[in-house]
């Protein structure tokens, strides 16, 4: 079964990175095939920039653009004021947003579910320059949704962070996986 | 298994290939191949001269310099780098030099444009060099250490550039198998150059050549260029053997009882495998050859009643470059899409495949939709 993601973020939140660890950790899953790319235009950093992973238990030869998602993860709330984060969802797919509001205050033609990344990640001290990490945290939550272990995520989150970086990211991870909401 | 862009990979073939000298300059969408081959250099993982060299026509340079004195090079580029090593690029393969070269796929500007397009690479289709399309990362790796054994066969002798998708493969990760390095120094020896320049045996090389005899050297290029198949045939097949993964100068997938074999090359030939199981599910005998090899051009293998060809270049006045090459073999239906990574999906490919049929063809999405 074909599973495909697309990442709503600003240039600088790690957007990419978290398609890439959510890609190697459904690798380490069990899952045959997986793709993490970004969408390349001008992007810079704060900016809005999308990327992609695809997840499947047989060969992807899709080399072409993620037209309808399955699950679309909202890394910044300023976002939904800006990009139409709906646009091209599955009638049953997911919007799992960042955020410390509860899945009912948005209203979308899909399911919603939401974790607070960026409490999580300002609780855990998950700081890079003062700013909060949120997408491990995404990453983790997302897990949830694809039935991918947090074992894995964790696994996947500290090959790419060794040492202290490494646990705490997996920490942040796991915490958003036990606490996302629907 | 590791998950890496095929630009990272393709820095890692490179890096398994030990190659003696590296000479490159960093454009979009190459740069990552380069930048990552010059920290395997700096921390000592890769013992290569890498030469930063202030254009790409010096890139090259700088690898025919070093092949003629008999290593092993690599260099990389993409789009107008390419085009500025143009006059080398024909330099290095009529010298016979075993270099390998990745081009990143890149459209030309202006407009100003860093998406997937060949006509940069199938731009240098007459200056003699090999080329090979990935469809996959693992197809960029695979390929780069099979380049080397082709290259320096003593049958070919000619330079192999490996092309690949700019951005839809260049920063796309996907899973790779690597072979452990002393596998790949078995199926990869050192190279024993058959000539080299050397101080201690002085020659010259690259001399002037008189109308009588320069034909001959012309021959023996195109000469060394056929038997490249068989070459790169026999390589494929070894590696299969040692590696588990095959290859040849096509990939046919369900042609045996189409009606119509779709014919493209790197990242559109793989979505097409999509879009020729979607059409076989709708009940049309749709199939596929996917060109891997594009120089020497394998069009004995293409022996299909009609074809459908798909071409991401254009030959401004005369069409589709591909199509254009093949139109000749028969009932031919030609498309141009993708240009400046305009995204080719599978149901795009599906379209075109049912325009076809109704005898359609032409720029996909612009003279026929």
């Amino acid at each position: 079964m074909l599973k495909e993601i697309v990442f709503h973020g600003r240039g600088g939140q790690g957007a990419v990175t978290a398609a890439n660890i959510l890609a190697s950790a459904a690798l380490k899953d069990g899952h045959k095939d997986v793709q993490a790319f970004p969408f390349f235009g001008a992007e810079r950093r704060g900016a809005p920039v999308r990327a992609f992973a695809r997840i499947s238990d047989e060969e992807i030869n899709l080399r072409s653009q993620i037209k309808e998602a399955d699950i679309v993860v909202v890394l910044d709330t300023g976002l939904l004021s800006v990009v139409d984060v709906a646009a091209g969802i599955k009638e049953d797919g997911l919007i799992l947003i960042n955020t410390n509001m509860p899945p009912s205050h948005f209203n979308f033609p899909c399911k919603v579910a939401t974790v607070d990344a960026t409490s999580i990640a300002i609780e855990q001290n998950l700081l890079v320059s003062g700013i909060p990490v949120v997408n491990t945290p995404m990453v983790g939550a997302l897990a949830k949704f694809l039935g991918i272990s947090i074992e894995a995520v964790k696994e996947a989150i500290k090959e790419r962070w060794r040492g202290e970086a490494g646990e705490k990211n997996a920490k942040g991870a796991e915490i958003a996986y036990n606490m996302v909401k629907t | 298994m590791i998950i890496d862009t095929a630009n990272h990979i393709a820095a890692l073939a490179a890096k398994m290939a030990k190659p003696a000298v590296i000479a490159a300059y960093p454009i979009t969408p190459q740069t990552t191949i380069v930048e990552k081959l010059a920290q395997y250099v700096e921390n000592g993982e890769l013992n290569a001269q890498y030469i930063r060299v202030e254009s790409e026509h010096s890139a090259m340079a700088a690898c025919i310099g070093a092949a003629a004195t008999g290593v092993r090079t690599f260099t990389a580029t993409s789009s107008h780098g390419l085009l500025l090593m143009h006059e080398m690029v024909h330099w290095a393969a009529l010298a016979r030099l075993p270099i390998v070269m990745v081009n990143v796929n890149r459209a030309i500007g202006p407009g100003w444009n860093i998406w997937s397009d060949s006509n940069d690479s199938m731009g240098q289709r007459d200056t003699g060099w090999i080329q090979i399309y990935a469809s996959s990362n693992q197809e960029v790796y695979d390929s780069i250490i099979q380049a080397y054994k082709i290259a320096e066969h003593s049958d070919v002798m000619l330079p192999v550039m490996v092309a690949y998708d700019g951005f839809i493969l260049s920063h796309t990760s996907m899973p790779v198998d690597v072979p452990e390095q002393s596998k790949i120094d078995e199926f990869l020896p050192e190279f024993k150059s058959l000539w080299k320049l050397d101080i201690e045996n002085p020659i010259t090389h690259g001399n002037i050549i008189m109308p009588s005899d320069y034909m001959d050297v012309r021959y023996s290029m195109n000469e060394a260029m056929k038997k490249a198949k068989k070459v790169i045939e026999e390589v494929g097949e070894e590696y299969g053997k040692k590696f588990g993964r095959s290859y040849g100068l096509i990939e046919e997938y369900m042609t045996e009882d189409a009606d119509y074999v779709i014919i493209a090359t790197a990242a559109i030939a793989a979505e097409a495998k999509e879009a020729v199981k979607k059409l076989r599910e709708k009940g049309k005998k749709a199939g596929l050859a996917r060109l891997r090899v594009f120089r020497p051009m394998p069009y004995e293998l293409l022996k299909y009643d009609k074809m459908i060809v798909i071409d991401r270049a254009v030959s401004v006045g005369l069409g589709g470059v591909l199509y254009n090459e093949l139109r000749w073999m028969g009932d031919v239906y030609g498309f141009i899409a993708g240009l400046g990574g305009k995204d080719v999906s599978y149901t795009d490919i599906m379209r075109m495949y049912e325009l076809a049929e109704k005898g359609k063809e032409g720029w996909y999405g612009i003279e026929v939709k």
